[in-house]
């Protein structure tokens, strides 16, 4: 299990088009993604769930990785985060 | 109910004011059709065969996801692709196994039909993002309320139209989803009138894209329907059953926009370029990057002056490097490969921000801002500068620095721009190739522009404050509006002084103050040799317009 946590920059926090593309992005990768904020935890891999958490601008969230190709996909995903969000 | 009428104009006793916010401008003249979703006719049904009708949803499913492939197609076209986007998300939460789950588990375990389980599923999820304190979130409601209604109305086997009278109307509805504006057929279309709605609402941002006049938060009875009303976009008003005075005053109003519908039509996509040929960048003044959207529209060039204050006008503290590098970014990225020219901050004067703790003064027009704030207090410039640098690596970057009089100020700039390069070279951050350039908005400046041309690539010249500090004119005072001559003869002669300068070593001049708008003076300023200007996006099309019609060898 992999993890890090990250804290939101984007003034509009995780809205609608970003959240799209974390989703088709952990899609991408066939271990567990979750992203959790304030203790409360989702499927990073759908995206009600994801928009539900309404991240904002200066909160933190934690993703987490696991099972098959963790590394790489906790890799790809920190890379979406510091450029998109 | 409503009188038959005889033509459209009729004396209204009792014209009605309906007030809401305009989220575009324009006029609409015409009739009011109101709209309404059939949204209660879902009914609950027991159902035998859950297989069947699990199977009947996923079908339903795929066909809204094929019609909403459509749509983002069709608006990829019409109104770009981060407009467009909205649709792929829609696909998206259509595919969210959250919502496909609750949807069939309704299906199998209570042995109901799929419209309800859709309807029902779609309220509880878009009640969940209405609860959140987020606007933005409080906006996605009405999504997957768009999403499930699409599904629902699949599976009723009805048709997907929102208008089907043959004469164009002012739309007022509750709210539109974002799918509804874009499948209307928008030469049925005059106006968008809704109750509810943010300016943050995709449909809110898709109704200026489109150039259709658009009103929110607007309180109307359902009774107006089929009256003849007028929507005013630019002060955010409907009247309804106008009096005569009232239609005449709108009428003219809308010859005028109509006149420039048709430079706009007539233009969009043209060259901006002389009759001899020779060729002016025209770009636009923007204050944030909302802006980008209506200089796009209105087919500007290129951002000739990005006015960096609002990053700090709208916190209450300074705004860090990487809130103005993504604001920089976002710009430079959707304007794809245009020219954006950045003005550092220009706080100071008439722009006051607390957080600066800046000491009160007697001529605050004449003291402590914009470049002067910038070389006092290094740190506050960097932070700018690093964020600048660092979004030039997306995009065209240029920077202009404001209020110079004398080559000593540019030479310390590019002393620190020399730093901050220096410091992202180390730290490995990329940067692009960035046009450095200088505001012309002082007679300092002008007077000393041939040696100044030589530390820099550009000059753009700011003739606002170029005008009340040549003639000693606070714009302010009413009382000296006689003595004020925006088109003074020393002002034209300042500007000559400086294209000519500037020219000589290899600087191109720009205009970027009010007066580059005025195209009584466009075919004065080409004869002169202008390279730029820079102005509002509405007024692009005007000066395109005029550039276009100049031979400045005559």
């Amino acid at each position: 299990m992999r993890e890090f946590s990250y804290v939101i920059t984007d003034a509009q926090g995780i809205h609608a088009r970003p959240a799209g593309q974390l989703v088709k992005l952990a899609a991408a990768y066939p271990c567990k993604v979750t992203i959790a904020k304030d203790g409360r935890s989702v499927d990073a891999k759908r995206i009600m769930g994801v928009m539900s958490l309404g991240a904002k601008q200066g909160q933190e969230v934690i993703l987490q990785a696991d099972g098959e190709q963790e590394d790489e996909a906790i890799a790809a995903l920190s890379a979406f985060m510091n450029e998109n969000l | 109910m409503y009188e038959e009428r005889e033509g459209l104009i009729q004396p209204g006793e009792s014209m009605q004011e309906l007030k809401g916010k305009s989220v575009f401008g324009g006029i609409a003249i015409g009739r009011i059709s109101v709209y309404n979703k059939d949204e209660s006719t879902v009914k609950r049904v027991k159902i035998e065969d859950t297989a069947a009708e699990v199977k009947r949803f996923e079908e339903a499913k795929e066909t809204a996801k094929e019609q909403l492939q459509a749509l983002y197609e069709k608006a990829l076209v019409e109104v770009g692709e981060v407009n467009a986007m909205i649709f792929d998300v829609h696909q998206m939460m259509l595919d969210d196994l959250d919502y496909v789950e609750a949807i069939t588990h309704m299906i199998e375990n209570q042995g109901i039909n799929a419209e309800y389980a859709v309807a029902t599923t779609g309220d509880n999820f878009s009640n969940m993002f209405a609860a959140m304190d987020d606007d933005y979130m409080k906006a996605r409601a009405a999504d997957v309320k768009d999403i499930s209604n699409r599904v629902v109305k699949i599976l009723q086997g009805k048709k997907d139209s929102v208008l089907d009278g043959d004469e164009p109307v002012i739309l007022l509805a509750d709210d539109l989803a974002p799918s509804e504006t874009v499948q209307l057929d928008k030469s049925k279309v005059l106006a968008f009138v809704t109750r509810h709605g943010s300016t943050n609402s995709h449909t809110a941002i898709l109704a200026r894209t489109m150039n259709i006049p658009a009103l929110i938060g607007v309180k109307f009875e359902e009774n107006v329907d089929g009256r003849f009303a007028i929507v005013d976009g630019y002060n955010g008003s409907v009247y309804v059953e106008p009096t005569d005075d009232v239609v005449k005053e709108y009428e003219s109003k809308k010859q005028e926009a109509e006149e420039k519908k048709r430079l706009l039509q007539e233009l969009k996509g043209k060259e901006n370029i002389t009759l001899d040929g020779k060729k002016i960048k025209l770009y636009a003044n923007i204050g944030g990057v909302a802006d980008v959207a209506s200089a796009l529209q209105n087919d500007a060039e290129g951002i000739g002056l990005f006015r960096s204050e609002f990053l700090y006008l709208e916190s209450n503290t300074f705004p860090t490097e990487e809130e103005q590098f993504q604001a920089y970014k976002t710009v430079a990225e959707n304007m794809a490969g245009k020219k954006v020219i950045i003005r550092t901050l220009d706080i100071g004067a008439d722009k006051q921000v607390d957080y600066f703790n800046l000491d009160k003064e007697d001529n605050p027009a004449m003291g402590y801002r914009a470049i002067r704030i910038c070389l006092t207090q290094p740190e506050i410039f960097k932070t700018q500068l690093r964020a600048i640098f660092r979004a030039s690596y997306y995009g065209n970057i240029g920077v202009m620095y404001p209020m110079i009089i004398s080559v000593a100020e540019v030479q310390k700039i590019h002393a620190i721009v020399d730093e901050v390069k220096a410091e992202l070279d180390a730290q490995g951050l990329p940067y692009g190739d960035v046009e450095q350039g200088i505001m012309i908005e002082t007679p300092a400046a002008v007077m000393m522009s041939a040696e100044l041309a030589k530390e820099v690539d550009f000059f753009s010249i700011g003739t606002n404050d170029l005008t009340q500090y040549t003639l000693a004119i606070d714009r302010q005072n009413p009382k000296l509006d006689d003595f004020y001559d925006s088109h003074h003869p020393a002002i034209l002669r300042m500007i000559q002084m400086v294209i000519d300068n500037g020219h000589k070593e290899g600087c191109w001049v720009g205009i970027c103050g009010e007066l580059g708008a005025d195209t009584t003076l466009t075919e004065t300023f080409l004869k002169m040799g202008i390279d730029e200007l820079s102005v509002s996006p509405s007024m692009i099309f005007p000066v395109r317009d005029k550039i276009r019609s100049t031979d400045t060898t005559k």
